[in-house]
């Protein structure tokens, strides 16, 4: 695993600084490509931007929510730089909320701007992958096969070089490639593949949360991601839905 | 071409129900906490250290507590500045059965370093002295401070790199594993 630079009081970790240079060229590949989907590419860095303030924001106000017994006894914790203080599934709730507000308010068609988002979400995924192959999350289950990693005292399954390959794949496939015909068939078509191989590489990791006698819980959920992805595509490609026009 | 495509999408999601199905965890694959790792879901690595009086102090021997494993030294910013939050919160829990092993990179520092450290902020609980590095490698030390949180089966339940922790993460963390049943 990669190292952690300390810098003063903060340990900035690579991990991190992986999903730092992700966020930068997400923005750098949406903006380029703007044009494709008819949308200013300033208002797609201010909605990456914004949502962004409203998933760090608000999921420091969730874990205060949240760990309110905590934070009583010192209050002034909740200004801390340490970034533990964070809930995941408030920030991302909060920055969702944000964004919708952010597209409503500035005029924003609903499935173009999420096809303008594309490449950014896409190159989020390679970042990620890179997060977990810093951090050791992720990790593989224990392997034979030539090509494993000495990780964590075992022989495992590199999945994070899996995850990091099939999210550049994407990204190649779908977040780079113009348009298609029907609005919001990219952004679901992106949804479809990295929910398809999420499903797939689940399969090879070391950490995953069983259900029923073995199930693996992320396959599951993946599996939901991808119906309604196909389902969706299904219907924007019938034309039963019509696209949401601000 | 619609059919076509419904009868692909159809295929493809049938194909995901029968690879869940063949890739259930049925062997006890994923680790369940039985590999010794400096990680998160993993056994805590196990190891024996002097206090600085020359005491033992083995981490499997504390099995059935909670403990806090934090690895510092007394040249490091952010050590000093959470380690009033340690004392609070040790001060706080200890009747409840919380232990704190801070763990001093003495390789990286100096015995005389420590005990001015440990008299100026009146350290309430074990301080460790890890002469040769022995639990820095174990621990992959990358950063000081780094703060695993062991459950009382001995699986870390958080690793926590860098700091300084604010009282209040501490506090929930040891109210969740404090609210764990004993194994």
């Amino acid at each position: 695993m990669f190292p952690v630079i300390q810098l003063g009081p903060l340990a900035i970790q690579s991990a991190g600084l992986f999903l730092l240079a992700s966020i930068w060229i997400g923005m750098t590949l949406t903006e380029k490509r703007a044009a494709h989907s008819g949308l200013k590419s300033d208002s797609l860095d201010s909605l990456i931007l914004l949502s962004l303030f409203g998933l760090l924001a608000g999921g420091r106000l969730a874990y205060a929510a949240l760990h309110f017994d905590s934070l009583r006894a010192s209050p002034l914790d909740i200004f801390s730089l340490n970034t533990s203080l964070f809930d995941l599934t408030g920030g991302l709730a909060a920055g969702f909320i944000v964004a919708l507000v952010y597209g409503q308010r500035k005029g924003l068609a609903f499935w173009p701007t999420l096809d303008a988002l594309t490449p950014f979400f896409a190159t989020m995924m390679v970042g990620l992958g890179a997060s977990h192959l810093a951090s050791g999350d992720a990790f593989g289950k224990e392997t034979s096969l030539p090509w494993g990693i000495e990780l964590f005292g075992a022989v495992r399954h590199p999945s994070q070089v899996y995850e990091i390959a099939t999210a550049l794949f994407i990204l190649n496939l779908i977040g780079l490639r113009k348009p298609f015909s029907a609005a919001g068939v990219q952004f679901l078509a992106f949804l479809a593949w990295t929910a398809g191989a999420s499903l797939f590489l689940e399969a090879f990791r070391g950490d995953s949360t069983l259900i029923f006698g073995g199930l693996r819980l992320g396959q599951i959920f993946a599996w939901i991601v991808l119906a309604a992805a196909l389902v969706g595509v299904e219907r924007l490609q019938s034309g039963m839905v019509v696209n949401e026009q601000a | 071409m619609q059919s076509t495509r419904r009868i692909w999408f159809a295929g493809i999601l049938v194909l995901g129900l029968v690879w869940i199905g063949l890739s259930a965890d049925r062997l006890g694959e994923s680790t369940n906490g039985l590999t010794p790792a400096p990680q998160k879901g993993f056994l805590a690595p196990d190891f024996t250290l002097e206090t600085m009086s020359g005491q033992k102090v083995t981490l499997s021997d504390l099995r059935g507590q909670v403990v806090v494993v934090n690895l510092w030294a007394s040249w490091c910013g952010p050590c000093r500045l959470e380690m009033p939050a340690f004392k609070n919160i040790y001060e706080e829990y200890k009747d409840r059965g919380l232990v704190i092993l801070a763990v001093n990179s003495t390789s990286q520092d100096t015995p005389s370093a420590v005990e001015a450290f440990v008299a100026e902020f009146q350290l309430p609980f074990t301080v460790l002295m890890d002469y040769d590095g022995t639990v820095a490698r174990l621990y992959k030390l990358s950063a000081l401070p780094t703060t695993f949180f062991v459950g009382r089966d001995g699986v870390i339940r958080r690793a926590v790199i860098g700091g300084p922790l604010a009282e209040s993460t501490l506090r929930a963390e040891i109210e969740s594993l404090l609210a764990e049943e004993t194994p």
